[in-house]
């Protein structure tokens, strides 16, 4: 009964979403209040629709409704119901389900914090909106519909993949959906602008607040994704340029450079087709993303579904959208003008570089991951684009970038003058430059040029990030002044910046200092790594709730010094007998003990993979710092302020621009 | 500066990251492409020396044999033909006699695969697309792998 009011609830959500699309964009193109005056309610009801639809699938999970055949493939009765809930998204309809949700949630949110938006802009915006929700919906429907009965239903279920039962991976896909899903907003407001023909600087900030959030959910997805892969796959590596991680990156690049480029549009009114063009790529990269993880088209630990008529489905989905939105902009960008004026040298143009290196680098990562696809689907041959390509591409385009963002909020709007500029930031240069090199050389490795070149283009960054955040508080003479009078965005980009360092400080050290080794330990052996000793004391049986394991125990010693003990695990779930390493980890800011398990051995001996990983938590630690930046910019005032003012101006002149 | 100078500059610097991007591109393809053979393509001959690649397929029952350390020597077969392989590391999880893997690495003047990399699937119902199609062109599909209809 339960699945049954599910399914229905799906199908009304349609209808909603039929009805917030319908009128107010017929609405808006005539110019009839009564029917644009559908969008807010619809989308409401549509999400409402979506929550009882999604709780309905969670109850059956939580109940063990074998029944079902989503519960029965993804669950299992002697699931810990924390993962049951979380199965809910475990597998491929129910994430799909969860797709469509988050599209709602952010629906609902447009609805209630845009009373700011003139009314035809808002209906525009949410039956956009509509039209990808009814799109995700039907796809759902017809093809993957987690509602399904299945007869004769199992006694029990077939278990969640073991590689999910973590809180990382709990967490992962609803972070990352969020972010996905919230770049439609972006997506919504440049194609209500291209229709309503108003690419104006109050557009931009209304999409810079959304753009913001959905950016530092994407940031969070990908975080809680690499130390997921670092911590559960047992191989210690943090990225692996495998084709799904890469769906998770090309937008995230390609938002970070809308962000950028909304900056100059808002501030300057420069960059307006840009940004409108961004924002189209922005989302139709997450489609994609969505597409490729969700066709069966990559080898992947991801692709679980391989139905052809699901892959041919998003395939059209996906054309549509990206066929049908540029059609709109070859159309409609020709009549954006920008009026704004610059010199070579501005603020405006280091944007702008910034904006090209980061789409270039989005687009060579988008060449590797489709050209195997490509020549697969034309018979050319089987072939992988590995990490090696990436590394190869990726490090050349992205040095620029922490050069530049070190020096360009130090150059003034409209005309910068880099005399005064080298002037002040020379010696910040230099002292990174000098930092960075006599660091690694008296540390480590006098031969180590990428470490140095790294490390010092961080150093140049944080300091350069503080420099100019300094040069803005002392215009005012008492320094707490300046601290208040600087606007939250600016702490927003600084913290972001810093956190871009601490990534960069993680991803060099960890590259180029981690040690491993692949032992071959009986009971009472030891080993060396790295300055620490790791001695092996055995492995004996524990039992979890749907697993057994062989819990391995080693004392980590520092001298004579025990500084950690590590009980790695092998563990082989009940229902699908799979075998999982569970690897130990003793985690630190300088560096990190890994310890897995490989095979039992004859004489109580296994293999055991040691690592010692210095700075990598810097990696995680510099996306946190991005995301405390994108919300703490995203919590700007003059966000809300524009609200304001909007109601005095109601009386006609809300168009006209404010601030 | 005017607009038109403006926008040839703009021209100009996506030429040129174009330009750039490519070279970089086109030069990293080169040496980074890892084509997929067959077993029976191997010992035909056709796949490349002293340049790595991938070889899939099945692990040959009774075939994985231990040595001093954590080296591991074992075979791959798609059916007619198989080649010999030898792997220094832990081996995935998934890895079972009868299961089909993708391994990278280098073919050795013994005629030997020396892997780099093994890869199994985390699903014992998953077989690699590519070994998949391997195992369906020589006819050796197992009977147990009912989902793969590709």
């Amino acid at each position: 009964m339960i699945a049954e009011l599910g399914h229905f609830s799906l199908v009304m959500a349609l209808m909603m979403a039929l009805l917030q699309a319908v009128f107010p964009l017929w609405g808006a193109q005539r110019r009839l209040s009564a029917w644009m005056a559908v969008a807010v309610p619809a989308g409401r009801a549509q999400f409402l629709f979506l929550l009882v639809s999604i709780v309905c699938l969670g109850i059956s999970f939580v109940n063990n409704d074998f029944s079902i055949e989503y519960v029965a493939k993804s669950s299992n009765s002697s699931l810990p119901l924390y993962y049951r809930i979380a199965a809910v998204w475990g597998a491929h309809e129910g994430s799909m389900l969860l797709w469509a949700f988050t599209l709602g949630l952010w629906t609902c949110a447009v609805s209630i914090f845009s009373r700011s938006l003139n009314e035809e802009m808002l209906a525009r915006v949410l039956g956009v909106m509509a039209l990808v929700s009814i799109g995700i919906e039907l796809f759902i429907l017809f093809t993957s519909n987690p509602f399904d009965r299945l007869v004769p239903s199992p006694v029990d279920g077939n278990d969640m993949n073991p590689l999910l039962q973590d809180f990382g991976m709990t967490i992962h896909p609803p972070m990352l959906y969020m972010g996905y899903v919230g770049l439609s907003v972006a997506f919504s407001f440049a194609i209500a602008a291209l229709l309503g023909g108003s690419l104006d600087s109050a557009w931009a900030r209304w999409s810079r607040p959304w753009t913001l959030v959905a950016w530092v959910f994407l940031t969070c997805g990908i975080t809680l994704g690499s130390w997921w892969a670092y911590y559960e796959l047992g191989w210690g590596g943090w990225w692996f340029w495998d084709p799904v991680e890469n769906a998770s990156f090309m937008p995230w690049l390609v938002a970070t450079a809308l962000l950028h480029s909304l900056a100059v549009t808002e501030k300057r009114g420069a960059f307006k087709a840009w940004t409108v063009l961004l924002a189209l790529f922005a989302f139709s990269l997450s489609l994609l993303g969505t597409f490729l993880v969700r066709s069966g088209v990559l080898t992947s630990v991801h692709a679980f579904a391989a139905d052809p008529s699901r892959g041919l489905f998003i395939l059209i989905f996906l054309a549509l959208v990206v066929g049908g939105s540029l059609l709109l902009y070859a159309l409609r960008a020709p009549m954006v003008k920008d009026n704004a004026r610059y010199a070579l040298v501005s603020r405006e143009n280091l944007l702008l570089l910034n904006n090209i290196l980061l789409v270039t680098a989005s687009a060579s990562i988008l060449l590797g991951t489709l050209y195997p696809l490509v020549l697969d689907a034309l018979g050319l041959g089987k072939i992988s684009v590995g990490s090696p390509y990436f590394t190869t591409v990726f490090v050349p385009v992205m040095g620029p970038i922490f050069l530049l963002a070190g020096i360009a909020p130090m150059f003034g709007w409209r005309q910068a003058e880099p005399g005064r500029i080298f002037k002040r930031a020379r010696w910040v240069f230099l002292a990174s430059f000098g930092l960075g090199v006599s660091l690694v050389a008296l540390s480590w490795n006098p031969a180590d040029f990428k470490s140095m070149a790294g490390l010092s283009m961080a150093f140049w960054l944080a300091s350069s990030a503080l420099l100019s955040l300094y040069s803005r508080v002392s215009l005012r003479a008492n320094p707490l002044d300046g601290l208040r009078s600087q606007s939250p965005s600016i702490y927003g980009m600084t913290l972001a910046h810093l956190g871009a360092a601490a990534f960069l400080v993680g991803a060099v050290m960890s590259n180029q200092y981690s040690v491993e080794k692949i032992v071959r330990l009986a009971p009472g052996e030891t080993t060396e790594l790295g300055g620490y000793r790791f001695k092996f004391e055995g492995v004996k049986e524990v039992a979890g709730p749907n697993y057994r394991a062989k819990e391995g125990s080693f004392q980590v010693f520092e001298g004579e010094q025990a500084v950690a003990e590590l009980k790695p695990q092998k563990r082989v779930y009940k229902v699908q007998r799979n075998t999982m390493t569970e690897a130990a980890i003793d985690p630190g800011l300088l560096r990190d003990l890994y310890v897995a398990l490989g095979e039992s051995m004859e004489g109580g001996a296994w293999s055991v993979r040691v690592y010692v990983k210095p700075f990598i938590r810097w990696i995680w630690l510099g996306g946190l710092l991005m995301m405390a930046g994108g919300l703490c910019s995203a919590a700007d005032r003059r966000y809300r302020l524009q609200a304001r003012q909007a109601e005095f101006a109601d009386g006609g002149l809300a168009g006209a621009k404010a601030g | 500066m005017t607009p038109r100078q403006r926008r040839m500059a703009l021209v100009g610097l996506m030429l040129a990251g174009v330009a750039g991007a490519a070279f970089l591109g086109l030069t990293a393809f080169q040496k980074n492409l890892l084509y997929f053979y067959t077993p029976s393509q191997v010992s035909a001959g056709e796949a490349p020396k002293g340049y790595p690649f991938r070889v899939g397929g099945l692990v040959v029952k009774d075939s994985v044999k231990r040595s001093e350390g954590v080296t591991v020597r074992f075979e791959v077969t798609d059916g007619p033909a198989t080649v010999p392989v030898v792997y220094t590391g832990i081996l995935p999880d998934l890895f079972r006699e009868g299961q089909g893997i993708i391994s990278i690495g280098q073919m050795n003047d013994q005629g030997v695969f020396v892997a780099s990399e093994v890869l199994a699937k985390h699903d014992e119902n998953y077989m690699p697309p590519e070994v998949g199609d391997a195992l369906k062109k020589s006819g050796q599909l197992p009977t147990s792998y009912k989902d793969y209809q590709k």
